[in-house]
Formats: C-alpha cells, structure tokens, sequence
C-alpha cells in the first residue's frame, strides 16, 4: 500500500508545481461557466416553464462542473502513460515490484485531485460573490453536503476506473489518438457535460442515468442543487458503487492480461 | 544462477512494399511475416559473473534482456533465475534485480532526481537506514551530489545516466542488467560508468548482464561474452575466443570480422 501512496504523493506534488497552467485553467473555467449561464439564461428567457430544473439549479450545476472539472474531464487523461506505452519506456514500469493497475491507478488519481485543489478553491470563493440567480447558492441542508461529498467521490472513482480502460486499450492499438477523442466527445455528452441530463428527452434520460456515464458526472452536481429525490438518489449511489466495482475489477483483470501478452515498441 | 533453456520468441512483423499502390492494397491484406528473435537459446550464468551480451543490431539482446527481466514471455524454453521464473513471478523476481535500458528514463522528467529515488525507495521497501547508506556510497562512487536536487530535465545525458545507475542500485539488487548503458556518453562519463560497474561487482557480488556495441565496454568489464546473432548463439567464451575466431588483435577488426564470418552483419 505504502507504495502506491508514495506514487500518489509524487504525482501529486508535480502537478502542484505548474502554476501557470493552474491559473490558465482557472480563468478558462470561470469564464466558460460565465458563458455557459448566459447561454442558458437566454433560453430561459424564452419560456422557463420549458426546463426541468429551475435556473437556479442549472447554474449551481454549471458552477460545481466548473470547479470540480478535474475529477471527471475526459481530455485530463495522463499523457505519460500514453506515451510510455506508445514508446515503450513501459519497460521500467515493467520491471518494478508493483501491480501496473494499481500504480496507475493512484497516479491518476493524485493527477486530477492536484488539479481540482489548484482550481476549485478560487472558482468557489467568487462564484457565490457572483449577484443572484447567477451565482452559486449554499446547498439545502448540511445533510445534502455530505451525500454531495460522497457521491463527488464515488464519481472521482468511477470516472478513473473508466478511464484506466483507455490506459489498458491502448496496449492492443498503435495509437491511443482515435480512442481518447472518440472517448472525450461520448462522455462528455452522455456523462451530462453538454447538457445536464434532466434537459434530455424522458426516455433517452432514463437510459442514459443507467449507464457509466452519469455515474461520472451527473449525480453530485444534481444531488448538490437538490434536484434529485431521496429515493433517486440513493438508486443513484447504489448505481455508482456498482460501476465502480465492475469497471475497476474488469479493468484490472484487463490489465494483467495485457502485460502478459505487451510487446514493446520501440526496441 | 540464471539458467535459461531452449527460449524462442517470435515476433509478428508487418511488411508491406514502397508506394501509394501497395499502401492502398494493404487496406484490405495485410501481409505479416514471423520473425524469430530468439531461437532456441540456452545458457548458464553463476552467481556474481560479469556478462557481456554482443552481437549486431536486431540479434536479440534487448529481447534476452526483456525475457531475464519478466517484462516479456517467451514463445517456449524455461527460465529459472535464483528459482524463480520471471514471467511467472514477475513480482518477486523484479524485487530482486536493477535493470538499466540506456535508451530510456527511469527518472521523473520534472522533478529533482531524489524525488525519484525516495519512490523507488517506497517501491522496493528498503528501510531508511539501508537507504541512506546506498544512497551516501552512490553519492560518492557516481559524483552525484549536484545533481540530485535538479529536476531530471536539466540533466545531461552523461549526468542522467549515472543517476539511472544509481537508481537502478538502491535496492541492492543481486543481478544488475545493463542494456547499452554506455550509448551517447563521453570518454569520461564512460569510464567513471565501467569504473563503477566493476566496483559494485567486487563489492557486492553482484551479477552483472550487459549488452553494448562498445568494444571497449566489453574489454574493461567482462571477461566472458556471449555472441548472438539472428536469435541463435554463436559463441560463450571469452574476448581471445573473439579476437582468435575474428582473425584479428583489434577488437572492433574482430568482432566486424566475425559478424561477416557468421554472416550476420
């Protein structure tokens, strides 16, 4: 165990040290969020009848996403571990005493919390500045904090368990490229990153809320705007935890597979 | 003790000829060929022997080195090393060895090199008093005292390499493969790296595999070489077996002389 943690406590101390790249990432998400609000609320200027979450809601979900981009954004894969396995210095990784899996595992996982602590403190310091209904509004209660933490978690979980599979894909392709575009733009919609997914119509919504994907995504950033009932919220958490385990456990298996049968590019 | 038994590995390679209207052909065939990179090899090595591995380019001396190092598995053949197979017990065997490819990095590109080092220290578990004394003795013997605060970026490639031997040592590791650890590196940086090698064989027993194209490596270290070409082995003796089958004093004369004898260029 002690390992794994001193590769996360590596990984994590490197991406605190690109501060330019943080505050870059900052103003982009403040800014997106800026637009992205303004965008809906020309819409629901239109008719606000029409919508399924009150505008309030959708811009407390956009301000979270905003913040916590970093837990589950599809373009934050590592592009170490795609290089090491496209060039082959996967052969050091090899030849260490750890479980390939495991090890990248906590590595990604240190990568994207050093850069949701680098982002969302100064994003959830100004949104709430920002004058009603544009900002972002305390939650309800401090009950539904917590199960907003713990399904932010469950979905840093999932969303790294998923993506560890392009990690463990790319052994059996010549180039990850097509993969990780392919993956971004699905997830990104399916996972409620476009649109949140109570905007999609009734059955594709009910669909979509099964699969991974909303599993990544969707859940706190709702669960946090009170926009999920109690019973929809612990079939959401349950929902989660079962992502969790068969996407970590079959990616694993995976995985091990994988290296029993790499070959190694590059001499 | 490392014994390796009648290993062969095989390699699907994709060929297709020069031009646009081959390469649109191969949209729907592709054609493969086999390439033995190992073909039935076998060979002994006892405990705290220096080894070196030579032959020409693509003879498979980085397929060996990946075979004895658990990273790659073999078609068929055994191998045992201190009783274990690698591929097999890939955990418990890499504890046991360092391994140096001198085409590649080890080292976290963006932080200092001791960074790297105290991970590979939690990787291996080795307990901070014995972490302290390796790291003191390879301060020392490697000169590496500068470098050990600068991000490895910064390093030179002859800066770099003493840091990836270094590395590769913190955990005393009883065999120690070197794969072209002297590549691109100055005359002095190759000395003191020989210099080194041998010292740590002395020393600590350790066994030591090699494969380099740099006769003088080979002069300085080893006092057997192992000569493979196309996946087969042709010679385990030693440099006089070399100089004498290669009809030549001069060691580059030599081996190019029996490169062409065995038709292996």
């Amino acid at each position: 165990m002690k390992k794994y943690l001193s590769f996360f406590r590596v990984r994590f101390a490197m991406g605190l040290q690109y501060r330019t790249a943080a505050i870059a990432g900052m103003t982009t998400q403040f800014v997106w969020g800026l637009m992205e609000i303004l965008v809906f609320r020309a819409f629901y200027a239109d008719n606000p009848a029409a919508f399924p979450m009150t505008f309030e809601a959708t811009a407390n979900y956009i301000w979270l996403q905003q913040a916590f981009l970093a837990v589950f954004a599809a373009w934050l894969i590592e592009p170490e571990i795609f290089d090491c396995i496209v060039d082959g210095n996967v052969a050091y990784e090899l030849c260490r005493p750890v479980n390939i899996y495991d090890m990248w595992f906590s590595r990604s996982m240190a990568s994207r919390l050093s850069r949701v602590l680098l982002r969302c403190i100064p994003i959830l310091m100004i949104a709430p500045l920002v004058p009603k209904p544009y900002g972002i509004s305390l939650p309800p209660s401090a009950g539904q904090f917590l199960v907003f933490l713990l399904t932010l978690a469950l979905s840093f979980l999932v969303s790294v368990s998923f993506y560890m599979w392009i990690y463990v894909l790319t052994f059996y392709t010549v180039s990850p490229l097509g993969l990780r575009l392919m993956v971004g733009s699905v997830v990104e919609f399916l996972s409620g990153g476009g649109i949140p997914l109570p905007f999609f119509p009734e059955k594709v919504r009910r669909f979509l809320e099964i699969l991974p994907f909303a599993s990544m995504q969707n859940v706190p950033l709702r669960v946090y705007s009170g926009s999920m009932t109690p019973g929809e919220t612990q079939r959401a958490i349950l929902l989660q935890i079962f992502w969790l385990v068969v996407l970590a456990a079959a990616g694993r298996a995976m995985c091990a597979r994988a290296v029993r049968h790499v070959t190694l590019q590059g001499g | 003790m490392i014994e390796m038994q009648h290993i062969r590995k095989t390699y699907r390679v994709m060929r297709r000829s020069a031009g646009f209207k081959e390469a649109c052909r191969q949209l729907f065939r592709r054609e493969h060929d086999e390439i033995r990179a190992l073909d039935d090899v076998s060979f002994a090595i006892g405990d705290g022997e220096i080894v070196s591995y030579m032959g020409p380019n693509g003879a498979g001396k980085s397929s060996t080195i990946k075979i004895l190092s658990g990273i790659l598995t073999p078609d068929s053949g055994h191998c045992v090393i201190d009783g274990l197979v690698p591929w097999k017990d890939r955990m418990k065997h890499v504890a046991r060895i360092g391994v140096v490819f001198g085409q590649r990095s080890q080292l976290w590109w963006d932080i200092p090199v001791i960074d790297s080092f105290e991970l590979l220290r939690d990787i291996y578990r080795v307990d901070q008093r014995r972490y302290e004394q390796n790291l003191d003795e390879l301060t020392a013997l490697l000169q590496l005292e500068e470098l050990l605060r600068t991000p490895t970026r910064q390093l030179s490639l002859g800066q770099r390499m003493r840091c990836e031997i270094a590395a590769s040592l913190i955990h005393n590791p009883r065999i120690l493969f070197l794969d072209e650890p002297t590549i691109g590196l100055d005359a002095v940086s190759k000395l003191a790296v020989r210099d080194f090698v041998k010292k740590q064989n002395r020393e600590h027993g350790t066994t030591v595999i090699l494969t380099t194209h740099d006769m003088q490596d080979i002069a300085a270290l080893a006092e057997r070489v192992i000569l493979i070409g196309r996946g087969r082995i042709l010679l385990d003796g030693t440099l006089d077996d070399i100089c004498r089958e290669g009809g030549s004093g001069d060691l580059e004369q030599a081996a190019a002389g029996l490169y062409r004898k065995l038709d292996i260029a």
